[in-house]
């Protein structure tokens, strides 16, 4: 195997790679702007200029040495550009030099000549990579005194992305993006020289179904999306991991978070699944739904009525309501879009406590929804989580399609449904309306909310920890992003600055404090009133139950998913290796 | 564990500061001088101060032309070391692109530091003159874009200052 010295350490790396590659396949860093792993390179920006030279040797072939015995090298004259210079065996490269971090200095002092330094009112500041090089790898000053060009503004490229040809410096990442990963080949440069600028072919629009991609992996504030535009800055944001729930691939995304509400949804770097990407549905659809709308207390109905009551009384209602009925009458819902936790605490709870095998859920499936990159029919986050801890029916007769018929026909009369809403299918609301009892976990106030007996408020996403398994069977862990007023006391740092040092007479901590609670912690609470005892204090305890009893899980851990960034079923003895990750966005302070 | 310590207090005093009495005399006679001299005491609420346009007093944001300076970056929130400030941003067809679509000074929090003015890139948020301050209510206390905005006129002391000497 070839190896190389940068900065005089030795390195192990293969034929073939770039200069570059093989620094951060060993987490050294090169600065750049226009090279991007997934993308081709473009070699423009001129910033990760190194040193590079080779080992002189002797006329008999051995390596020429100095007095001190150190093998001389032989550097070349001219500066090369770490992104497109391959690896060649003894070669020799210097990051941290005079020369290098000259030549650095100088692209940035060319690179911020037409740069307005608008920091202040742009939303990439705080996380803008011409930000921090011109922090670190700048002279902080410019000889250039003549006044800056100036460009087109707030120019819309497509429905989620907003250019400012201004901030542009022109690194061509965009541009490759689209035609090489979103396969939608309508970005070009136009113009030369100072006055470059990239425009979108006329008649056309940058609409695919990744198209705000270009917005993450912009070293500076050119793209911004419309969505999020001046809505915070980010060093006022907290960003926790999570799993998008969009479809069943599951990408690693980041939620920011500022006064208790889901403000941004951006992807987090994960080579197996999503790499450096997400598409645009996951970072705009769902995340309204846990801001708006929500069941915040749990309820009962009295006389037609739902009631907001204490945790105790709607518990103790619901228990009662479970005695009334013989576990043959009851069916137990499950849902995919939660987690494996508490799918495995309904799956516990409805054959240990209630003794009913009806179980199954509701599978959300759009035949136009997928694509040839990451997303998926399969809208459920969760659903191969949710069939490998038993939420599947026992027979054919029993299943959620055949529901109408059984309400209908009286074999089912209790129907116990954990974070479902059926949001696509009417005909289940219909069916719903017949049975004697519904006892209902929601987020958001909805038709079924309305017809419920007893409503729980759930945390399933955002505001609570747990699992999904996706589409390839990989269990990945997500935590919490939002405050409950159950979890606030854990979430502590996880905070927001504001949120975190907000006493109750700020107007900024006024938003919305849930008194929700995730499923397996309320099913807990109801097996215990059945005299059964879970012994769950956190969602942990749950999934270490799972990884106990179910041969699928053996070996698994919250700390080792966490590690490997996810592990698929069956293979805790045998996981990925674990890689050295970067995100293509700057990382923020947090 | 012994540490070897001098008692230094037994040096602090010489002998007429001890016997208390000569000490007493010389404190009267201080009292006695300033009786003669011209009167430093303000009669407050009828006489004024006008401070300078060094005094740091209420922050406020400055108006020009009828609208706000701000752009509502956010730096003063950041910086301010009370969390006094909330700013939200939102856009706005004008050449500035954002403007402050909230803007709260808490000011049973502020500190009067004067970092929000230092740290604006604008010269949009400054410390005015005011320094009677008083608030029936923790709500009160809360002011509002409106409540801030200060014309710019009123403001040139201040401005004149930062222009000086920041």
């Amino acid at each position: 195997m070839p190896h190389i010295y940068i900065d005089g350490k030795r390195i192990e790396t293969q034929s073939g790679k770039t200069i570059i590659e093989a620094a951060y396949d060993n987490g050294l860093y090169v600065p750049h702007f226009c090279w991007h792993p997934e993308l081709s390179v473009a070699g423009n920006c001129r910033m990760c200029l190194v040193e590079v030279g080779l080992p002189k040797r002797l006329p008999n072939g051995e390596f020429e040495t100095d007095s001190n015995g150190n093998i001389v090298v032989s550097f070349l004259p001219k500066l090369q550009i770490a992104c497109a210079t391959q690896v060649s065996d003894g070669m020799h490269v210097r990051i941290n030099h005079d020369k290098v971090i000259k030549a650095q200095e100088a692209v940035m002092e060319f690179l911020l000549i037409n740069h307005p330094l608008d920091c202040p009112i742009c939303d990439e500041a705080g996380q803008c990579k011409l930000q921090e090089y011109a922090f670190n790898h700048s002279r902080g000053e410019s000889r250039f005194e003549e006044t800056k060009n100036h460009k087109d503004k707030r120019v819309s490229w497509g429905p989620n992305v907003l250019f400012d040809a201004e901030r542009c410096i022109s690194c061509s990442r965009c541009i490759r993006f689209a035609k090489e990963i979103a396969k939608q080949d309508v970005l070009t440069f136009v113009q030369r020289g100072d006055h470059v600028t990239i425009k979108v072919q006329d008649g056309a629009k940058f609409d695919n179904n990744y198209s705000m991609n270009v917005i993450d992996i912009c070293p500076v504030g050119a793209l911004t999306s419309p969505d999020f535009r001046f809505k915070s800055r980010v060093w006022d944001m907290s960003f926790n991991n999570s799993i998008c729930m969009g479809c069943s691939r599951g990408c690693n995304i980041q939620i920011g978070v500022r006064n208790n509400e889901i403000l941004r949804i951006e992807p987090k770097t994960n080579m197996y699944v999503n790499k450096y990407w997400m598409c645009d549905y996951g970072r705009l659809s769902y995340y309204k739904k846990i801001n708006e709308n929500r069941v915040t207390n749990p309820t009962i109905k009295k006389n037609g009525v739902q009631i907001e009551v204490t945790w105790d009384e709607a518990i103790s209602t619901a228990a009662s309501i479970l005695r009334k009925y013989k576990p043959s009458e009851m069916m137990f819902i499950g849902s995919g879009r939660s987690s494996t936790e508490n799918n495995y605490a309904l799956a516990r709870f409805a054959k240990n406590v209630a003794k009913s095998m009806n179980l199954d859920y509701y599978e959300r499936i759009d035949q136009t929804f997928a694509d040839d990159f990451l997303r998926t029919n399969d809208l459920n986050p969760n659903a191969a989580g949710c069939r490998s801890v038993g939420i599947v029916p026992s027979s054919d007769k029993f299943s959620l399609k055949n529901i109408p018929e059984n309400i209908k026909n009286g074999s089912i009369k209790l129907v116990y449904i954990m974070d479902e809403d059926f949001d696509l299918d009417e005909k289940y609301i219909q069916a719903l309306q017949n049975a004697e009892a519904i006892i209902v976990h929601s987020l958001n106030h909805s038709k079924l909310t309305e017809i419920a007996d007893v409503v729980f408020a759930s945390s399933y996403f955002a505001e609570s920890e747990g699992t999904f398994v996706n589409i390839d069977k990989r269990v990945q862990y997500f935590e919490p992003a939002l405050v409950t007023s159950e979890n606030l006391h854990r979430m502590g740092m996880k905070m927001s600055r504001l949120d975190k040092f907000g006493a109750p007479n700020d107007r900024w901590t006024q938003k919305e404090l849930r008194n929700c609670r995730p499923a397996w912690k309320v099913l807990n609470m109801l097996a215990s009133q059945f005299s059964v005892n879970f012994n769950y204090n956190k969602a942990e305890d749950v999934f270490n139950d799972i990884a106990h009893n179910i041969g699928q899980f053996n070996g698994m851990s919250y700390r080792l998913l966490k590690k490997h960034q996810g592990i698929i079923l069956g293979k805790a003895s045998n996981p990925d290796p674990v890689l050295h990750n970067y995100e293509s966005h700057y990382m923020k302070p947090n | 564990m012994n540490i070897n310590t001098e008692n230094i207090e037994k040096n602090r005093m010489n002998f007429w500061e001890k016997i208390y009495l000569p000490e007493i005399a010389r404190g009267l006679g201080l009292t006695l001088k300033r009786m003669f001299r011209p009167k430093m005491t303000r009669q407050y609420p009828e006489e004024r101060w006008d401070p300078l346009g060094s005094y740091r007093g209420r922050p406020v944001l400055v108006d020009e032309d009828g609208k706000e300076r701000c752009v509502a970056c956010g730096l003063c929130s950041r910086v301010c070391p009370a969390l006094a400030i909330e700013v939200q941003a939102a856009e706005t067809p004008d050449d500035k692109e954002r403007f402050p679509a909230k803007f709260e000074i808490n000011m049973l929090r502020c500190i009067y530091c004067g970092f929000c003015e230092e740290v604006c890139p604008e010269e949009a948020i400054v410390m005015s003159k005011d320094y009677e301050l008083v608030f029936a209510s923790q709500e009160s206390a809360i002011m509002n874009k409106e409540q801030l905005l200060v014309p710019v006129a009123q403001l040139q002391a201040r401005l004149e200052f930062l222009r000086r000497y920041r």
